[in-house]
């Protein structure tokens, strides 16, 4: 089938062969976030895509915007800067249940408490795909893996849960199987100022033969006549398994948002690639040690 | 004598501050040259700090441990500076010294908390003080005065005449004393020094960074870094720049490289604990070819060491950190206004090379103060940034190994950034050719570093039989002993970069008799010479109890070596 070519599909190439195994959800949340932005009419320059390390990791090579393939774990507090220094930028931070639950746990925390605005999407298939098959925080109790045989014996992190009580200020779960509810859940979490988390239930087909597209679709929900701002039923939500809830869960307005604060743009709202240091002002701050 | 140095030492949270606050403006306003260097314990309250103030005709940079002048403001004091007393050392202070001096020193009493109470409050106690040792060297009354009324002018007017009297009062006093001990330091002044800048390491880097264009700091408190944050972050709204403390330095440091991502040009302060756990992201930063800057404070380690005491062990750490092979540059800073200087040239570096520019400072250095004459700012910084084309390539292989960066929103053109190895568009590949091309081009830039290392600095005997190889902050105590000694055939090389190491090898073969000066326990920098100009030095002058070298712990190694 010959390929349609998208907005924001790349043309570089080393895009071309894209390296997910064939089924992969990957493959699913690619097309969701480049159609979503497409028909929220951003260009290509606009966007930076920041992502961290695993499968989820390497989506910046197969989308045609600006794009930093960083660390594992650290995506976050690079996507905070990005979009501290340059407010026009519409940033998007990727990752997997690894990067933003195991490694870079405390700078999840942290940017829920500092309240960027930026999006993160989290990529939770359940399993480390990149490693080859390792158990991961959200790995549900029973599946073997390579290095748990036995099968995992613990309770899997509660994420959701986990980011209500923080007080995230958007969040929200998919599967990536429900194209058009993920795609305004996507819409939604990149208009929200602050920092939305948008975590996306992912098939792993290689690795993950416990939580397939089935298990998915079988084990889930929409919830309906849900308060977005009632953080007690958010949070209760949150609890609820067998099946899992998918939605907005919490939605804070309220919370001050990090970007609004920050001193260079009380009255100008230029990047900083854009603006000359006040020479006189640092002149003026040598002088007045003087004396 | 032409040097006179006072030493105040009492309890973390005690007021000496205010003592040396009006002590050292109202020496400036007298025309005198200052310098001042503390050491402290890591607590809060209590415990034993000093300060030691040397005052000076002309301007004074170095280290000498010996003192003229003991304030004890706490019990304890005299025992805790016993090594740099001597007979000559005149003690002032409270009654209960009678039991602390040991005799043969000379104690003299005066009752400054009953003069104090007298006035109306104990507190007076530090201006009355602050009088007397102005009194001790004649400084200008007037800016006594004037110290004293600007200190306090916040507090109301009683307050102020209340404190102007003290200090009267301290300066009477030393008059009389003097007289009775027959005691006197002629200093002469220098009118020119009123007009000078006062200001410590923690605000040089600052200000330095300032003028580099730095527009965005990120950080993690760790002592003794935390003052260049804390500077800026006072100056945060004035100048409209970004200062954000992180979670944790792995974060710190990341986004800095985010920052510079975005367009923005990043600082990171932090100290050697907190550096370790930055080499992760300093090795992203050497794949990404993004430049960062991270100013390192440095004091003893390992782990946790002495958090407030100074050193120059984290060289090996800065120089290896991070795994796989990339340039970097180290500069260490020899003296407050190399500190400013360097700290902007930093910026500079790090942005025509696109590379990690590590600023190794070190608890001395940036606690320091003196008078300087000026400090020279910018008119311009280059970003070294391009718009992007629609074709643009990040990794663009060239001559230089230096590809043209942009920044998101720049053109019409879009980035990639990648940690992994990658194509000239900056995506993954493992294609041979490509990651040898690659890694060679990200090296090649080391060429170019090369040619812009900074030269080290010679100074003593041209006809020299000993040659001593320092760097960083020992800078002015061992130039001030060369100097003392340079007609015994003593000379020096210094450096204030100390990667990539400029090739002073003719230096070194010229003599048989080269000793390393330095802050840690095994020579690192005397090391790193052997391997990068292949000149070994065997001896060394080390010292790692996390105190600054004095310029009588050089005379004496020295001496114990048959050079002096």
């Amino acid at each position: 089938m010959a390929k349609q070519a998208k907005l924001f599909d790349s043309d570089r190439p080393n895009s071309q062969d894209i390296s997910w195994c064939p089924g992969c959800g990957n493959f699913a949340i690619r097309n969701q976030v480049m159609d979503v932005l497409e028909e929220m009419q951003y260009t290509p320059k606009e966007i930076a895509v920041i992502s961290g390390i695993g499968q989820a990791g390497k989506m910046p090579h197969f989308l045609g915007a600006n794009g930093f393939h960083t660390l594992h774990g650290r995506s976050l507090p690079i996507a905070t800067a990005t979009k501290a220094v340059n407010p026009a930028l519409e940033v998007i931070a990727v990752g997997g249940d690894g990067d933003m639950f195991a490694e870079g746990g405390n700078h999840l925390l942290h940017t829920i408490k500092r309240n960027p605005n930026i999006t993160v999407i989290v990529h939770n298939n359940q399993v480390y795909g990149l490693t080859k098959g390792q158990g991961s925080p959200t790995s549900l109790p029973g599946m073997k893996t390579t290095t748990q045989p036995w099968g995992v014996y613990d309770e899997p992190m509660n994420s959701i849960a986990l980011v209500i009580s923080q007080g995230c200020s958007f969040v929200a779960r998919t599967f990536m199987g429900h194209k058009d509810e993920t795609k305004e859940i996507i819409k939604n979490a990149v208009n929200h100022e602050g920092f939305s988390y948008v975590e996306i239930f992912q098939t792993c087909v290689t690795f993950n033969k416990l939580n397939t597209f089935r298990w998915y679709k079988d084990n889930t929900y929409f919830m309906k006549d849900h308060d977005v701002t009632d953080k007690e039923q958010a949070m209760s939500k949150a609890f609820e398994k067998d099946p899992y809830p998918l939605g907005i869960f919490y939605i804070n307005k309220e919370k001050p948002c990090f970007d609004k604060h920050l001193p260079p743009y009380k009255d100008n709202n230029e990047p900083l690639y854009k603006r000359e240091p006040d020479f006189d002002k640092i002149r003026r701050k040598i002088e007045q040690k003087r004396g | 004598m032409s040097t006179l140095n006072i030493v105040l030492g009492g309890a973390a949270g005690q007021g000496i501050n205010t003592t040396e606050e009006l002590l050292t403006i109202a020496l400036k306003e007298s025309g005198f040259n200052f310098f001042a260097t503390k050491e402290y314990m890591s607590r809060v309250r209590g415990g034993i700090n000093t300060t030691t103030i040397s005052i000076s005709s002309s301007s004074v940079r170095s280290y000498s441990e010996r003192i003229d002048v003991l304030v004890p403001f706490t019990k304890g004091v005299v025992d805790w500076t016993n090594d740099r007393l001597s007979e000559d050392t005149l003690i002032f202070g409270e009654k209960y010294l009678e039991r602390e001096v040991p005799s043969g020193l000379k104690l003299i009493v005066v009752e400054i908390e009953k003069l104090a109470k007298e006035l109306g409050n104990k507190l007076f106690a530090n201006t009355i003080l602050s009088g007397l040792l102005l009194g001790i060297v004649k400084a200008d009354k007037k800016a006594l005065k004037k110290a004293v009324e600007d200190k306090f002018s916040s507090k109301g007017d009683e307050v102020v005449s209340k404190n102007v009297q003290a200090a009267e009062k301290g300066y009477e006093l030393s008059e009389k004393i003097c007289k009775e001990y027959n005691f006197s330091f002629e200093i002469e002044r220098d009118s020119s020094v009123r007009e000078d800048i006062v200001i410590n390491g923690s605000e040089a880097v600052a200000l330095g960074a300032l003028n580099g264009g730095c527009d965005f700091v990120s950080f993690y408190p760790m002592s003794p870094s935390t003052n260049v944050a804390v500077n800026l972050a006072n100056m945060a709204e004035e100048m409209g720049i970004i200062v954000e403390q992180f979670e944790d330095e792995i974060a710190a440091s990341n986004a800095s490289i985010g920052a510079w991502f975005g367009g923005g040009r990043g600082l990171v302060t932090t100290s050697g604990g907190g550096f370790s756990l930055m080499c992760e992201s300093l090795s992203l930063a050497g794949m990404s070819e993004s430049p960062v800057v991270i100013h390192l404070a440095q004091r003893p380690g390992p782990a946790t060491g002495l958090p407030t005491r100074t050193a120059q062990g984290d060289l090996n750490l800065a120089l290896y950190a991070g795994h796989g092979d990339f340039p970097r540059v180290l500069y260490a800073p020899s003296n407050i206004e190399e500190a400013y200087a360097l700290s902007t040239k930093a910026f500079d570096t790090a942005g025509k090379f696109q590379v990690p520019v590590i600023l190794l400072t070190d608890e001395y250095l940036v606690d320091m103060y003196y008078n300087v004459r000026t400090l020279e700012t910018n008119n311009s910084v280059d970003k070294y940034i391009v718009e992007m084309n629609s074709d643009y390539k990040r990794y663009k292989l060239n001559d230089s190994g230096i590809s043209p960066r942009g920044v998101p929103g720049y053109g019409e053109g879009i980035i990639i950034a990648n940690g992994n190895e990658h194509d000239e568009y900056g995506d993954t590949t493992e294609g041979i050719g490509l990651t040898t091309a690659m890694q060679e081009k990200r090296m090649k830039k080391l060429d170019s570093l090369k040619n812009e290392t900074l030269k080290p600095y010679f100074y003593g005997n041209d006809n020299y039989s000993a040659l001593l190889v320092s760097w960083g902050s020992t800078f002015e105590t061992v130039k001030s002993v060369v100097e003392k000694y340079k007609d015994k055939g003593l000379a020096m090389v210094h450096f204030s970069q100390v990667y990539p190491v400029y090739d002073v090898s003719d230096y070194l073969r010229k003599t048989d008799k080269i000793i390393a000066v330095e802050q840690n326990l095994t020579g690192q920098f005397a090391d790193l010479i052997h391997k990068e100009l292949d000149v070994k030095i065997s001896e060394r002058i080390l010292k790692y109890d996390g105190r600054q070298i004095p310029e009588e712990f050089l005379e004496k190694e020295l001496s114990d070596k048959g050079v002096l």
